[in-house]
């Protein structure tokens, strides 16, 4: 039956509804991937790890929260503050991610204790609970964009274009994952939280929780005690104030792209970025390429790139042609939600995985 | 106990590497440390239904290649989440230039 003779359904995005059962009966859930083809030898040196470059990122990182953070103290009072808390926002509440997210890898340093301990640091500033996260991710590269079953699918279809626009502000982001905190903290995890933690971790989820709202309130306290921002603009509120580098990044990884499918070059999105975007977003620009090999340390994604960029859609050279083609595709799907961004293959290219995808995902019923 | 199975020649695998061995609709990870011993477990992640042999060895670690679960291949161990259950181990040796499993 041709799309546009049909009315489509609003999907269930949640994890314990029918889409999920859906995609377990299909077969989507934990299945075989498509992988460009790299010789073991080549894949051996990209997937070496080191600890210079996370080291010289990591501190400079640091560096850059402390120096800012001191500019914006000492300077309060002055419109001259203004940037030193813009930095600064951008540095604790977009750059967080992605130190979170290659930590939680366990790709950014080569020593264990290094990745975890930026990775608990990180999870802080983005307000996650470091256990659950985890397990949430794994999800997510397991069943990348495969509905009833990812827990981090940012843009439904269809999208609801005011609530990502106030995303850029933390709206209402902060508050849910503080709300999540909260619940975490009190022992209470919910039926989508339980699909994917081990019953085995929800303690130690747990205790991270207390501790991550023990050190918010400590914020808040101190705002009251001493009758002011400061506090909150350095612990909590960049959340808010400055995640919009992270929104801006993350929206791009997957938006407007295939839902169901088991082809990471279908639902995944690399954008060329500047050299400021690329170190805040640690190379994660380079989504496609992630997904398909997620050993690969971000500092080796630029090569990998390189290596199989004839088996790929071409990226998108710029933010700014990725939100438009993006926009464009979702403003589609408010008519057309079976409707995605279908990028055309290279010469060089093997064929997409034509076995599922999802043009036939989308439930539907016949117009009346 | 079942008898030494031949796997391949021991050049066939570097050091600081695995390899897939499948074997009696079974499949394995053979692996080769830095001094070049030979240590063989199941093939297959216990968290979820990936192969090792596609991950990365460093020192006494083999790290699943899809959520970087890592586990210690001569004990078998799991050392990172998602990885939580050990993966099982067999004896494996050099004999004659070839590597040899017991499985």
């Amino acid at each position: 039956m041709a799309l546009d003779q049909t009315i489509s359904v609003p999907r269930d995005y949640s994890l314990t509804g029918p889409e999920r059962d859906r995609a377990l009966a299909r077969g989507l859930a934990a299945a075989e991937w498509y992988h460009s083809d790299i010789p073991r030898k080549e894949m051996k040196a990209l997937m070496a790890r080191s600890d210079q470059p996370a080291i010289r990122d990591t501190l400079l990182w640091i560096v850059l929260l402390a120096a800012t953070a001191a500019g914006g103290i000492a300077l309060w009072g002055s419109w001259w503050a203004l940037p030193f808390w813009l930095a600064y926002g951008v540095l604790y509440g977009s750059a967080c991610d992605a130190r979170w997210h290659e930590c939680g890898h366990g790709t950014a340093f080569r020593t264990a204790w290094m990745n975890d301990a930026v990775y608990v640091f990180a999870s802080f500033l983005a307000m996650r609970n470091p256990v659950s996260w985890r397990w949430s991710h794994a999800r997510h590269h397991t069943d990348t964009i495969i509905v009833g079953r990812d827990p981090e699918i940012s843009v439904m279809r269809p999208v609801d274009f005011a609530r990502k626009a106030l995303a850029f502000v933390g709206i209402p982001d902060a508050f849910v994952h503080f709300g999540i905190l909260i619940r975490n903290a009190m022992g209470q995890f919910g039926p989508a939280e339980r699909d994917y933690i081990p019953e085995a971790d929800i303690p130690r989820a747990t205790r991270w929780a207390r501790a991550f709202v023990a050190l918010h309130l400590a914020a808040w306290v101190w705002a009251l005690v001493s009758w002011s921002l400061i506090p909150v603009l350095l612990i909590g509120g960049p959340r808010i104030y400055g995640c919009w580098q992270m929104v801006m990044t993350g929206l791009l990884q997957h938006g407007g792209l295939a839902e169901d499918v088991l082809d990471h070059r279908l639902n995944t999105r690399t954008v060329v970025m500047d050299p400021v975007n690329r170190w805040i977003y640690l190379n994660m620009n380079y989504h496609v390429e992630h997904h398909m090999f997620p050993m690969v340390p971000y500092h080796a994604l630029p090569r990998l790139h390189a290596l199989i960029q004839h088996d790929l859609p071409p990226p998108n050279p710029s933010i700014r042609h990725a939100y438009a083609e993006m926009i464009r595709t979702l403003i589609r799907q408010q008519r057309e939600p079976g409707h995605y961004l279908r990028r055309i293959l290279p010469p060089t290219a093997r064929p997409y995985r034509e076995d599922l995808h999802d043009a036939d995902a989308v439930p539907q019923r016949p117009a009346t | 106990m079942s008898d030494w199975v031949d796997v391949c020649p021991e050049d066939a695998i570097e050091n600081e590497d695995v390899i897939r061995f499948d074997h009696a609709g079974r499949t394995f990870a053979i692996y080769r440390d830095a001094d070049g011993a030979v240590f063989c477990t199941d093939g297959l992640c216990s968290h979820e239904h990936v192969h090792l042999a596609d991950g990365l060895v460093m020192d006494d670690t083999i790290e699943c290649p899809r959520h970087n679960g890592r586990f210690n291949y001569k004990t078998g161990a799991a050392l990172r989440t998602p990885a939580c259950v050990a993966l099982a181990t067999y004896p494996a040796r050099l004999n004659a230039g070839r590597v040899e499993v017991q499985v």
